[in-house]
């Protein structure tokens, strides 16, 4: 049926439907599932995202070293009350990812979107304008759908793993799969869509991946906020009429080998970037004396 | 399109990630289907990026958790160790070279309640999805997406048709048959990979056949394994 971008748009724009059409029934097939048996799988999966993107709203997140426990409520409360600088809206949707990405490192339950590190960013894409456009749960799950569609693809043709690819390829992805469905949310067209991937993808283009100490907290919980503004505003772009010179395929391709080109140190190995620091380094040690130390103590 | 859409957003799981939390949960609570009896000890030998990062991302949690039998997207994940006292249940950690296999790998050895060990060394190769690579010593590759029948039979002609007899017998399709043996004459391990859940009388049926030491049927549809029973 398709295996890239341009010819999922091509079926949608042939038969006049949206995106997610073309995805579901490639997904019937694939699975050998009903159309109702997508839609509640996908609702178990949305369901899993609302309470991951709530659940440290109010309170704070146990998490190793303690590097992002509690960073999500006064985010929260700053979007209430202040509003911000980029204004409420923008500012709780930062407080959605950041909450996701807190339970994620406090060993709570989240969704990988596509992966565990970026599990905040589609999320919060989702809810808020759910909340914003007052869409249905219908509404909101044909955006997770035109997400996950556009997601597969990047899958299939290029990497979603920040070991291979470096935090483009997870965040920058989660993003370009969040601009795709806030398009098709706001009722944009199927075309505008991949222009929103293209933004999406260029903004993160050479995002390295670098947690400090090995651990999912830091940089990959301020990713998640900001790569949450960045699915925004590409969204944002393309509704306003921006259109991409480069078509969104040969983006993905581009990522991808910007990734194989990232040195060893700066995919996921905790040897460069933020990690690398003297602080980022200081972390690391002290996480190897208290592994040393419960290892002694477990047997 | 080949690839389903809930790979791209998928798996549910318990943080932080897919490979050190949910990947090793996995390998643990599969081992212990195929370990298949009650036991009171369980040794992690720990391999690669496993041994170096293993407590930052709860590894050592998701491993104690799925000896005890809870799912990677089990809540209870995070509390493993208390869960596991209360069970009466005991583990260490150690660290292992492995060899050539790959970075998240770990060798789990089982003490039973009756003195004796069973040891199944696994890989976490990402995305929540792992490869069991040898079980008591007979190397394997079972990657735990379908139901399979593990078997330990004597190394004689006919005993791999007299197997795959009772299977098409009870209208089940083989996916996958690796088999594998210590010496000629001597032992051989089997693994079946079916496209069908294995029903009970099955793995009855194959224990009767002559040159069957032993069979374990895992069935890996049944959502009821995942509760978290006492050892």
């Amino acid at each position: 049926m398709y295996s890239n971008l341009a010819e999922l748009l091509a079926l949608a724009e042939k038969q006049g439907v949206p995106l997610w059409r073309i995805i579901l029934e490639n997904e019937k097939k694939l699975s050998d599932i009903s159309e109702e048996g997508v839609f509640a799988l996908l609702h178990e999966h949305y369901q899993v995202m609302t309470a991951s993107a709530t659940k440290a709203l109010d309170r704070p997140m146990s998490t190793v070293l303690g590097l992002i426990s509690g960073i999500a409520a006064p985010q929260y409360r700053y979007s209430r009350t202040e509003g911000g600088l980029c204004g409420g809206v923008l500012n709780r949707a930062m407080a959605y990812a950041l909450s996701c990405s807190e339970v994620n490192a406090s060993m709570g339950r989240i969704c990988a979107a596509p992966t565990a590190g970026a599990c905040g960013i589609l999320p919060a894409v989702l809810m808020t304008l759910r909340e914003e456009l007052s869409l249905s749960l219908r509404q909101t799950l044909c955006g997770l759908l035109t997400a996950s569609g556009v997601g597969a693809v990047i899958m299939k043709n290029a990497t979603v793993a920040g070991a291979e690819g470096g935090c483009q390829a997870e965040c920058g992805v989660a993003a370009a799969m969040a601009a795709a469905a806030a398009v098709q949310m706001a009722m944009g067209s199927p075309g505008q869509s991949m222009h929103a991937v293209s933004f999406a993808l260029m903004n993160s283009m050479g995002l390295v991946c670098d947690p400090v100490a090995g651990l999912v907290q830091v940089p990959c919980a301020q990713r998640n906020a900001s790569q949450t503004a960045n699915a925004l505003l590409s969204a944002d772009l393309a509704l306003a009429g921006m259109t991409s010179v480069i078509p969104a395929d040969q983006v993905v391709e581009a990522m991808y080998r910007v990734g194989r080109q990232l040195p060893m140190e700066l995919r996921e190995t905790a040897m460069g970037g933020i990690a690398a620091t003297e602080a980022g380094r200081g972390y690391a040690k002290r996480l190897a004396g208290e592994t040393r130390a419960a290892a002694g103590g477990e047997a | 399109m080949e690839i389903s859409i809930f790979k791209a957003v998928g798996p549910i799981m318990i943080g932080p990630s897919s490979s050190h939390t949910a990947g090793a949960a996995r390998l643990a609570r599969i081992a212990r289907l195929i370990v298949a009896a009650p036991f009171s000890h369980v040794c992690f030998a720990l391999h690669g990026s496993f041994a170096k990062t293993y407590r930052g991302h709860g590894t050592d949690r998701a491993l104690v958790a799925g000896a005890l039998g809870l799912r990677e997207d089990d809540e209870r994940l995070a509390d493993s160790f208390a869960l596991a006292r209360r069970a009466g249940l005991s583990w260490e950690f150690t660290e292992a070279d492995l060899g050539g296999m790959h970075e998240n790998s770990v060798r789990m050895t089982f003490t039973l309640t009756d003195g004796s060990r069973q040891e199944i060394t696994g890989s976490s190769i990402g995305g929540g999805q792992i490869v069991i690579r040898s079980i008591n010593g007979f190397e394997t590759e079972y990657s735990a997406q379908s139901s399979a029948l593990i078997i330990r039979q004597y190394d004689r002609p006919g005993v791999v048709s007299e197997v795959s007899g009772v299977l098409a017998g009870h209208g089940i399709n083989i996916a996958v048959m690796r088999v594998s043996r210590s010496a000629r004459g001597e032992t051989a391990f089997c693994i079946i990979e079916t496209d069908d859940w294995i029903p009970r009388e099955v793995e009855a049926t194959l224990r009767e056949l002559p040159n069957i030491i032993s069979v374990r049927a895992i069935n890996l549809i049944d959502r009821e394994e995942s509760t978290c029973t006492a050892i």
